[in-house]
């Protein structure tokens, strides 16, 4: 397959950046989509020229760090799937794709196609944790949790933080990760202990961000790697209501 | 680390919009069938009921809580969409495929489009009421509002942009419904389906609603 590929290079989080044009053939359909960009790597290095930089590491849809805005989706043009699982034969060939950085205001460029995610990183020291003494395990009966109640909590912490969410949202919102995320704890009991102020830390740091506000457009769960539902955000809402309302404090 | 600087934060600044936003709706409601009165009789129903309204106390309270709620949801469209504005400093080449409803990304228009038909609603009618705007020719009581109305719907094209503001008004309210519910956090697996259901059929009933008052007017009353 052949492809003509037009990348954002920006050499660093200062410069001005734009659009590079670059031709690739010989692209074999069972490539991964970062297999192509090494492939476009391979090439450029022999040429003398700068690769270019994008962000990966398990290249199996976990880590999250892969995500790259191709041809005005986050992740590209198949659902449920990520950078790294992304395939060429998804691609029309003799085509171009437009690969972009991931935009956001809380978002900035590094370099090339690497944004720094940090943001979120933020968000979780603010609250994404729940507090338990260490020491031998916690006998496991004690804490008794339905299966349904386990596995809608799993479904939020699946969860990779990839910002796909922000990236698809037209407002920039980060409300379905920071939802994803309290959501994981708020379900179970060993959770709850710490609800209220949680979602209040988390919440304020998802504004001082710079985040958009939600305008529920449902963008994030349809661009989302994981399949994260909305349903979260509305959790979420309530969560922070009450929290409001009841002010009960527990630390 | 960075720290929120706004007053209310986001959750709290969506929980007043979809408030504010859900009593707007519900005045709609009211509103609508108070002009329907219109079509019955010569108007002398949508007099009585009009006659009443201005009497009434609570009723002139509601007003004041109508134009708060107005404000407000106002004001906050405004903020939000600055901040979201600013949210993306650098847009997108490719702009976005990701699949939206288009009622949903265009609530700021929709809703600057149904501001602008305030702006006229009130010059021709509540401002009239007032007194700081003179009472169009041929009507003789700064409360005849059902002459103003005869005389405003009787021109084409009048009618026509009223009609198309409640195109908008329905889009507007078509994403607004559903969405009021799930910024409050009213979420239900079995529910939030009727609940969208019901929010078009409310869309509908709304714009089609308003829109039978000068199709009356122009095509079957006859003074
Ligand atoms: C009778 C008139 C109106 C009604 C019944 C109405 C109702 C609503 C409702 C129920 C929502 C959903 C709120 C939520 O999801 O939290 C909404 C959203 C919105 N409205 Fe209105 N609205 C009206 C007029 C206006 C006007 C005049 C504007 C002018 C700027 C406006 C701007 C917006 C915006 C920008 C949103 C999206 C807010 C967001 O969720 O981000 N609306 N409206
Ligand atoms: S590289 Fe880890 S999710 Fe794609």
């Amino acid at each position: 397959m052949n492809f003509t590929l037009k990348i954002w290079r920006q050499k660093n989080a200062t410069s001005k950046g734009s659009f590079k044009t670059y031709s690739l053939d010989d692209v074999s359909p069972e490539m991964s989509f970062l297999e192509m960009l090494d492939y476009l790597n391979k090439m450029l290095i022999e040429q003398g020229e700068e690769p270019v930089v994008f962000e990966h590491d398990c290249r199996e849809g976990i880590c999250g760090s892969c995500g790259l805005y191709i041809n005005g989706r986050p992740h590209g043009p198949m659902r449920n799937t990520t950078t790294c699982e992304l395939h060429m034969r998804a691609f029309n060939d003799g085509g171009t794709i437009v690969i972009e950085p991931w935009r956001a205001k809380a978002f900035p460029v590094i370099k090339d196609l690497v944004v720094d995610r940090s943001s979120l990183e933020r968000i979780m020291q603010a609250g994404g944790f729940i507090s338990v003494n260490t020491g031998s395990a916690p006998e496991s009966n004690s804490n008794p949790v339905g299966k349904p109640v386990s596995d809608k909590a799993f479904d939020a912490a699946s969860c990779i933080g990839c910002g796909a969410c922000v990236a698809a949202c037209i407002n920039s919102s980060a409300m379905l990760f920071a939802a994803a995320k309290i959501a994981q704890y708020a379900l179970i009991p060993q959770g709850k202990t710490e609800s209220k102020e949680r979602v209040d830390q988390m919440v304020k740091q998802m504004d001082a961000e710079g985040f958009g506000f939600c305008s529920n457009t449902y963008g994030c769960e349809f661009d989302c790697p994981k399949g994260i539902s909305i349903d979260f955000i509305a959790l979420m809402n309530r969560e922070f209501f009450s929290s409001k309302v009841c002010k009960q404090r527990h630390t | 680390m960075k720290r929120s600087n706004t007053f209310l934060s986001s959750i709290s600044k969506k929980y007043i919009m979809a408030l504010a936003g859900m009593f707007l709706m519900l005045f709609l409601v009211f509103h609508l069938s108070t002009n329907l009165l219109m079509l019955v009789g010569d108007g002398e129903a949508f007099e009585r009921a009009v006659e009443f309204l201005t009497l009434n106390p609570a009723v002139k309270i509601m007003e004041y809580v109508l134009f708060a709620g107005f404000l407000i949801h106002i004001a906050l469209g405004f903020v939000l969409m600055i901040h979201n504005y600013r949210a993306r400093p650098v847009k997108y080449h490719r702009p976005l495929r990701t699949e939206t409803s288009p009622f949903s990304r265009f609530m700021f228009h929709t809703g600057m489009i149904i501001l602008v038909f305030l702006v006229f609603h009130f010059l021709h009618f509540f401002f009239v009421k007032l007194g700081w705007v003179d009472m169009p020719a041929g009507v003789s009581d700064r409360h005849d509002f059902y002459s103003m109305a005869v005389i405003l719907f009787q021109n084409p094209l009048y009618s026509a942009l009223y009609w198309l503001s409640f195109v908008f008004l329905g889009f507007h309210l078509k994403h607004a419904f559903q969405s009021a519910f799930q910024s409050l956090g009213l979420n239900h697996t079995k529910y939030t389906p009727a609940i969208k259901v019901i929010g078009t059929i409310y869309a509908i009933l709304i714009s089609v609603g308003f829109a039978i008052i000068p199709f009356y007017f122009l095509f079957i009353y006859s003074p």
